[in-house]
């Protein structure tokens, strides 16, 4: 049981709304994080530079946040081999279905895209099947 | 260039930040946000109404042009096709979001926060979206 924060979490929204919007309107590209990522080493020189300089600044944000306060609680509970299963599934899958929470779940949503709909519900409804049976069913 | 690198790394920086804030860092937040049959935490739907409340009005304003404020052509996507690569993928990142609390994002931006276990998760990650582009190319 974590503790109901809907503020910081509001708060945490927009300035990942901010940064999709200053991602679109300035370079009129989407700020989804597999697609970035996962491209990063494709693709013409220039792309591969905004690319690279997206990603250098996601990697170094917890050192910004930690000058200001220190960084909040991790509990990541799954083992190492869970985490290998869980990063195959989640790289192989965000690229095959062309996006992940942020792509699909904030910049296709923010665009009324429908294959994004469709993509955030099968991907939440699969997490919520997937915790389910892991925390109440397996256990 | 500069300047496009600079605003993507700025970006970079906030979405990582937001992250942060919001508590997708988290995995056991995100596991709690996806256990609606257990001790549910509906914190992260406010994540995702506080990004879309932002990116909303950035993306209908970029829809009206074909440049963006830096000069690049706006590439929104114009597939609207609903496929099972799609609905494929959704499941499969779907499954290991729900295994581990970590989507591409958040475990990118918890790299740095000290411990072992996000890195291999993202070793594993890149290694699902390589093993994709090999299956299936670049795109």
């Amino acid at each position: 049981m974590t503790a109901f924060t809907p503020w910081q979490s509001l708060i945490g929204g927009l300035l990942i709304g901010l940064s999709a919007a200053l991602m679109v309107l300035y370079l009129g590209k989407i700020a989804g994080i597999s697609g970035i990522v996962g491209q990063l080493w494709q693709g013409a020189k220039s792309d591969r530079q905004w690319r690279g300089a997206f990603t250098l600044g996601l990697l170094l944000s917890p050192l910004l946040y930690q000058l200001i306060a220190p960084l909040p609680a991790m509990l990541i509970t799954a083992d190492w081999p869970q985490l290998v299963a869980a990063g195959l599934l989640v790289g192989f899958g965000t690229r095959l279905g062309s996006g992940c929470t942020s792509g699909h779940g904030v910049c296709g949503l923010s665009r009324l895209s429908i294959r994004s709909l469709v993509a955030t519900l099968t991907f939440m409804a699969t997490a919520i099947v997937v915790v389910w049976l892991t925390r109440h069913v397996l256990t | 260039m500069r300047t496009i690198s600079l605003i993507a790394f700025f970006s970079g920086l906030i979405f990582g930040i937001g992250l942060i804030i919001g508590g997708m860092t988290n995995p056991a937040k995100v596991l709690a946000f996806l256990d609606i049959t257990g001790d549910w935490d509906p914190s992260l739907m406010f994540v995702m109404l506080g990004a879309i409340a932002v990116s909303f009005f950035a993306f209908r304003q970029a829809a009206r042009k074909s440049t963006s404020l830096l000069g690049w052509p706006v590439n929104l996507p114009d597939t609207t096709r609903i496929d099972r690569k799609l609905v494929m993928g959704a499941v499969l990142f779907g499954a290991g979001w729900g295994l581990a609390g970590f989507c591409p994002g958040p475990a990118m931006v918890a790299l740095l926060f000290g411990s072992a276990k996000p890195w291999i998760f993202v070793t594993s990650m890149l290694a699902g979206m390589w093993l994709h582009s090999r299956l299936f190319g670049k795109g």
